[in-house]
C-alpha cells in the first residue's frame, strides 16, 4: 500500500544510534488501552508528525515520554541506550522539552522572568541578566523575535507560544513535543509556528508535532506516523493526498468534500442585519454599521481573520451583547435589544465559538446538556417538575441520530472528546424547527472524522429552509459550506461574494481591500501588496 | 509491529462507525458511583482530629501533665492518667450525644437550626455563590418569628404557621437582597453578605430597644416571651421537636428543587457554567436572585428554629442579641462537611449538632471545657477541607483516591 513505507531502521526492533526512540510502549486506564504497543523513531532533523484523531492516544504517548505519565510496558530510549523518564525534570535532562496546548506560563511575569521560573538558580539570586541574555541569544538564532521584558499578557496568542518553546529551548531540549499547537492559533501564527519549527529542524533539533489538521501535516512534516486507537497503523509521506491521510487516520473513507444540492433560497431574506453596530465588553465599537441578508435554504460564511469583529457579531445575534444601533430582524420579528431567550424562542438556533466557555456545561451529563436551552417547556418541565424521563428518552434519540459517542446518556459531558462534545452542542440547536440557524467555527478542535458529520448536518438543516450563517476563519471551511461568503474586515463587510472565489481575492478582501479591487488584483495576483493576510490564510 | 502495512480494506471494514442505537448501554444509573472516596477522606478526618484532640486534652490538663514529668521511672502513670482523661473526656461526649433517649433528642434539636442554615449555605454553593451571610439571614428569620410569636395572638396551629412563614420571609428577603445586589449592580455576594451580617445584628440590637420588641417592664435588650401557641411543639420526655421535622423535610425540599426541578437545573447549570446557561437562554441574574431568596429563606428557617424552638423549660428562650449564637457560621462548615448536598448537609448537622450536645454534658461530667468541642469541630473541618493532608497522614486513603481521581485519557470514551 502505498501510503506506509518501510520503517527508518533496518531492523524494527533496535533503537537508532541517535534521536528518541519508543518500543513496545503500552498504557492502559483501567480496561481502555491508550497506547498499544507503540513505536516510534523521533530522529534529530526531522519534523515528526503524530496524526490521529481526538482521542486517539497521541497526548497519552506524549505524557508518558515527557514523564507525565508511566507506561505499562515499553522502554524509552535517547540515543541508542535505554532511560527511565519518571517525571518531567527527568525528561528536561533528557533533552525533552514540550510545548504544551495552554501555555504553562505567568502572565504577569516578563518574559525572562519566565525563564527563570523553576530555575531560580543558588543561593536565593536571580541571574536576570543572564535571563535576558538568553531569550536574545536564542531569539536571534531561530528568528523569533521575541522582547525579553514584554509581559507575557501583553504578547498574542502566537508569541506567547514561542515564550514556550524559548523555555524549551533554554533547557537545551533536543527533543521537542509541540502538543496541538495550531488549535489555539489565528492563520497567520499558523504561518509563524511553522516557520519556527522549520528553522528549529534546520539546527538540527528533533521536533514531534501532534495534529489532527491534514493541511498542516502535508505542508510541514518530514516523517508521518498515524495512531488510531492507541496503536500506530502506519506510516506515511507528506505528499500522500489528504483524502488518504484521513482515510488512515479514521479508519474508513472520509469525504472532505461535502456533497450539497445548490442552494434552494427562499425569495425574502429571513434574518436582515441592517447598519448594525456592536461595541464590546470593554466599549470598543467592533461591529460598525453591518449590513447583511442571509435567506432561507442558504448557508452565508462570515470569512475573516480572527478579531474582525466575527465573535461578537455572532453574540449580539444571540442578544449576550447589545446593539448599539441598527436593526436584526428574524421573519418580521425584529431581535436586536431582546433578551437572548426571547430570540431563542424566535427561533434562532446558536452554536457558540467556544464550545467549553459557552456551549455546554461540563459536569452536566450529556442528557442534562441536551435541554439546556428547552428543560423549562412541554415536554421537559411539567409545573415546576422536571420530567427525566423525557429528558432521557430525548437524550437516547438524539445520541442515535447524531452518533454521538457517549459511554451514557449520564456521562458528564466534559468527558467526551471534542468531536463528541460539539454534537451534542449541534443535536440541541438542531431538535427544535428552527428560523436561523447561527454557528462559529462549528469544527474547531473537532476530528475529521466528526467534522464530516458536522457539515453534512449544517448542509441539511439548509436544506429544510433555514437561514444558515456560518462564521468561520478556516477557509477551507467557506470554500466547503457556503452558498455565499461574506467577508468581514474591521467590523465592516467587504463584500459578499460566490463561494469559487479564489483564495487570493479572499485573502486581498480579508486585508481590507474593496471586492472589485481584490478581484482585479487577484488575477494579477504578484502584483499586490497586501497579500499576507490572505497567504496566512490559505 | 505496530509500523506494519495496514491494508486499506481491511481498516476500513474493521472499524464500521459503531452506532451506538442498538448497543446495549450500561444503566445509566451506574454512571453515578457512590462517593465512597468522600466518607473514607470523612472518616480519617474523624479519626485524626479525634487523636489530636486527644494530646490537647492531656496537654492542657495539669494533673496529667505531672504524671508525665516521671514518665521515664514510670510511664504506666503517665499513660494511664491519659487513657482515664481521654477516655473519660470523649465517653462523656458519647454518652451526651447519643447515650438514650434524653441525650439523642438533644442532639437532634441542636442539629435542626444547623442543618437549615446549612442548607442555606450548600445551595447558594451549588449556585456559585458564597453565601456568607447565613447568620444575618438566621437573625431576620428569628426575628420577625419571634415577633409573631410574641405579639401576635392567633389561634393555635395558624400562629405556630404564621410565625414560621414570616421568619422564612425574612431569611428570603435578606437573601434576595445579596442576589438582587450582585445581579443589578455585580456586587460581590461575599462582600455584601458579610455587611449584612453587620445590618442584621444591628438591627436586631436596636429593636430591642424599641417598644415593639422589649419586654415591658426590662431595662435590658431582651423581648417578651413567645406565645406556646407559637412554639414548636415537642414529644413528651426529650427535646425532639417539630422543627428536627421541619429540618429534614427542608432537606428533602432541597433535594427536589436541586434534582427534580426545573428551577434547580438552572440553578445548577448557573453554578457550573453561566455562561453556557446565558448562552443556553437562562437568565443568570434572575437565578442568582431566586438562588439567594431560597438560601435565605432556609438560614431564616434556622432562625425559626432558634426563635421558635422549645427551650428545656419548654417555652422558647426570648429574644435576645445572641439569639442565634453562631449558627450562620457553623453553617458553612456544616455546608462544606456535607459537599454541599442535601444529604451530606443533614448527616454533617447531625454530627455537629451532637458535638454540642456531647460538649455540654462533657463538660459537666469530665470537666473538660466546652471549646474542646469547639477545637475537635475546626480540627474535622480542617482535615476534611485538606484532604491532601489526610491521605499523606493516612497511606491506604491515598491509594485509593489515586486510583480514583488517576488520569483520564484524551477523550477517553471516544472510541
Amino acid at each position: 500500500m502505498t501510503a506506509t513505507s518501510t520503517p527508518p531502521s533496518v531492523d524494527p526492533a533496535a533503537p537508532p544510534p541517535t534521536g528518541l526512540a519508543l518500543r513496545g510502549i503500552t498504557k492502559r486506564f483501567g480496561s481502555l488501552v491508550a497506547n498499544d504497543h507503540i513505536d516510534l523513531d523521533v530522529l534529530p532533523g526531522q519534523i515528526h508528525c503524530l496524526l490521529g484523531e481526538n482521542g486517539a492516544g497521541k497526548s497519552t504517548l506524549m505524557n508518558v515520554l515527557y514523564g507525565l505519565l508511566s507506561p505499562d510496558e515499553g522502554q524509552i530510549y535517547v540515543d541508542g541506550s535505554p532511560v527511565v523518564v519518571r517525571n518531567p525534570k527527568e525528561a528536561i535532562g533528557q533533552g525533552i522539552g514540550m510545548v504544551h496546548q495552554h501555555f504553562m506560563l505567568v502572565e504577569v511575569f516578563s518574559v525572562a522572568e519566565n525563564l527563570v521560573l523553576g530555575r531560580e538558580g543558588h543561593g536565593g539570586l536571580l541571574n536576570m541578566r543572564r535571563a535576558r541574555r538568553t531569550v536574545r541569544e536564542l531569539s536571534e538564532r531561530y528568528h523569533f523575535d521575541v522582547d525579553p521584558d514584554a509581559k507575557v499578557e501583553d504578547l498574542p496568542v502566537g508569541v506567547q507560544q514561542r515564550v514556550e518553546i524559548l523555555k524549551a529551548l533554554a533547557n537545551d531540549a533536543r527533543f521537542l513535543i509541540f502538543d496541538e499547537p495550531t488549535a489555539v492559533l489565528t492563520p497567520q501564527e499558523i504561518d509563524e509556528l511553522m516557520a519556527v519549527m522549520r528553522s528549529l529542524r534546520d539546527e538540527g533539533k528533533a521536533v514531534v508535532f501532534i495534529t489532527h489538521k491534514l493541511r498542516e501535516v502535508r505542508e510541514i512534516a518530514d516523517t508521518i506516523t498515524v495512531i488510531r486507537r492507541g496503536a500506530v497503523v502506519g506510516t506515511a509521506d507528506p505528499d500522500e493526498p489528504e483524502a488518504r491521510l484521513a482515510e488512515l487516520m479514521v479508519g474508513r473513507a472520509v469525504n472532505l468534500v461535502v456533497d450539497k444540492e445548490p442552494a434552494r433560497r427562499s425569495a425574502e431574506p429571513r434574518l436582515r442585519l441592517q447598519g448594525v453596530s456592536v461595541a464590546n465588553a470593554a466599549g470598543q465599537v467592533v461591529v460598525e454599521d453591518l449590513d447583511l441578508d442571509v435567506h432561507g435554504g442558504e448557508i452565508v460564511c462570515v470569512a475573516g481573520v480572527q478579531g474582525n469583529g466575527q465573535s461578537e457579531l455572532a453574540d449580539a445575534l444571540l442578544g449576550t451583547l447589545p446593539v448599539t444601533s441598527g436593526s436584526i430582524v428574524l421573519d418580521g420579528t425584529r431581535l436586536d435589544g431582546r433578551s437572548p431567550r426571547e430570540i431563542i424562542d424566535a427561533g434562532l438556533g446558536f452554536v457558540p465559538e467556544d464550545r467549553q466557555h459557552d456551549g455546554f456545561v461540563g459536569s452536566f451529563t450529556v442528557a442534562e446538556n441536551l435541554v439546556l436551552n428547552s428543560y423549562a417547556e412541554a415536554p421537559f418541565a411539567r409545573g415546576l417538575r422536571l420530567d427525566l424521563r423525557r429528558v432521557r428518552a430525548n437524550a437516547d434519540e438524539r445520541v442515535g441520530e447524531f452518533d454521538i459517542r457517549t459511554q451514557t446518556i449520564e456521562t458528564p459531558v466534559s468527558s467526551l472528546s471534542g468531536g463528541n462534545q460539539q454534537k451534542v452542542v449541534l443535536a440541541r440547536e438542531l431538535s427544535r424547527p428552527l428560523a436561523a440557524l447561527v454557528a462559529s467555527q462549528p469544527t474547531r478542535g473537532v476530528d475529521v472524522g466528526a467534522i464530516e458529520f458536522l457539515h453534512s448536518r449544517l448542509v441539511a438543516e439548509r436544506d429544510r429552509g433555514t437561514a444558515v450563517l456560518i462564521v468561520s476563519t478556516e477557509l477551507d471551511e467557506v470554500a466547503a459550506l457556503a452558498d455565499r461568503v461574506a467577508v468581514m474586515y474591521r467590523g465592516r463587510v467587504v463584500g459578499v461574494v460566490p463561494p469559487d472565489t479564489s483564495r487570493e481575492a479572499l485573502g486581498l478582501m480579508m486585508a481590507g481591500v474593496p471586492v472589485e479591487e481584490a478581484l482585479a488584483g487577484a488575477g494579477a495576483a504578484a502584483a499586490a501588496a497586501p497579500t499576507s493576510a490572505g497567504g496566512d490564510l490559505t | 509491529m505496530s509500523t506494519a502495512v495496514t491494508p486499506p480494506t481491511s481498516t476500513g471494514g474493521e472499524q464500521p462507525p459503531a452506532s451506538p442505537v442498538g448497543v446495549p448501554r450500561p444503566s445509566s444509573r451506574a454512571a453515578r458511583r457512590f462517593p465512597w472516596i468522600d466518607v473514607v477522606t470523612t472518616l480519617a478526618a474523624f479519626v485524626l482530629a479525634f487523636l489530636v484532640g486527644a494530646v490537647l486534652m492531656i496537654v492542657s490538663d495539669s494533673d496529667v501533665r505531672s504524671k508525665f514529668t516521671y514518665f521515664f521511672a514510670r510511664p504506666s502513670d503517665a499513660l494511664v492518667a491519659s487513657a482515664d482523661k481521654v477516655g473519660g473526656a470523649y465517653g462523656a461526649l458519647v454518652a451526651g450525644a447519643v447515650g438514650g433517649y434524653g441525650p439523642i433528642t438533644e442532639t437532634t434539636a441542636q442539629a435542626a437550626p444547623l442543618i437549615c442554615a446549612g442548607l442555606g449555605v450548600a445551595l447558594a454553593f451549588r449556585a456559585g455563590l458564597f453565601n456568607i451571610g447565613a447568620q444575618g439571614q438566621a437573625i431576620l428569620g428569628a426575628l420577625l418569628a419571634a415577633y409573631v410569636g410574641f405579639s401576635w395572638h392567633l389561634p393555635p396551629g395558624v400562629h405556630l404557621l404564621v410565625a414560621v412563614l414570616a421568619g422564612l420571609v425574612g431569611g428570603a428577603l435578606w437573601g434576595g437582597l445579596v442576589g438582587w445586589l450582585k445581579a443589578v449592580a455585580g456586587a460581590h455576594e461575599v462582600i455584601v453578605t458579610i455587611m449584612l451580617n453587620y445590618v442584621a445584628a444591628g438591627l436586631l440590637a436596636y429593636l430591642l430597644t424599641t417598644t415593639a420588641f422589649q419586654r415591658p417592664g426590662r431595662t435590658d435588650p431582651i423581648s417578651p416571651i413567645v406565645d406556646f401557641s407559637a412554639t414548636f411543639p415537642r414529644l413528651v420526655g426529650g427535646q425532639l421537636h417539630l422543627g428536627f421535622g421541619l429540618a429534614l423535610l427542608a432537606a428533602v425540599a432541597v433535594w427536589w428543587l436541586l434534582e427534580r426541578s426545573t428551577t434547580g437545573f438552572a440553578i445548577r447549570a448557573v453554578g457550573a457554567n453561566p455562561h453556557a446557561a446565558a448562552t443556553a437562554g437562562m437568565s443568570v441574574a434572575r437565578t442568582t436572585i431566586v438562588a439567594m431568596a431560597v438560601a435565605g429563606a432556609l438560614a431564616g428557617l434556622a432562625g425559626v428554629q432558634a426563635a421558635l424552638g422549645p427551650s428545656a423549660s419548654g417555652l422558647p428562650v426570648p429574644l435576645s442579641a445572641g439569639i442565634v449564637g453562631s449558627i450562620g457560621f457553623d453553617a458553612i462548615t456544616v455546608a462544606l462537611l456535607g459537599r454541599s448536598t442535601p444529604l451530606g448537609t443533614v448527616l454533617a448537622g447531625l454530627l455537629f449538632g451532637a458535638l454540642h450536645a456531647g460538649g455540654l454534658a462533657m463538660q459537666s461530667v469530665a470537666q473538660t471545657p466546652l471549646t474542646l468541642t469547639t477545637a475537635l469541630q475546626a480540627l474535622i473541618v480542617l482535615f476534611v477541607a485538606a484532604p491532601a493532608l489526610v491521605t499523606r497522614l493516612i497511606p491506604f486513603v491515598k491509594a485509593r483516591r489515586a486510583r480514583a481521581l488517576g488520569p483520564v485519557p484524551e477523550g477517553g470514551l471516544a472510541s
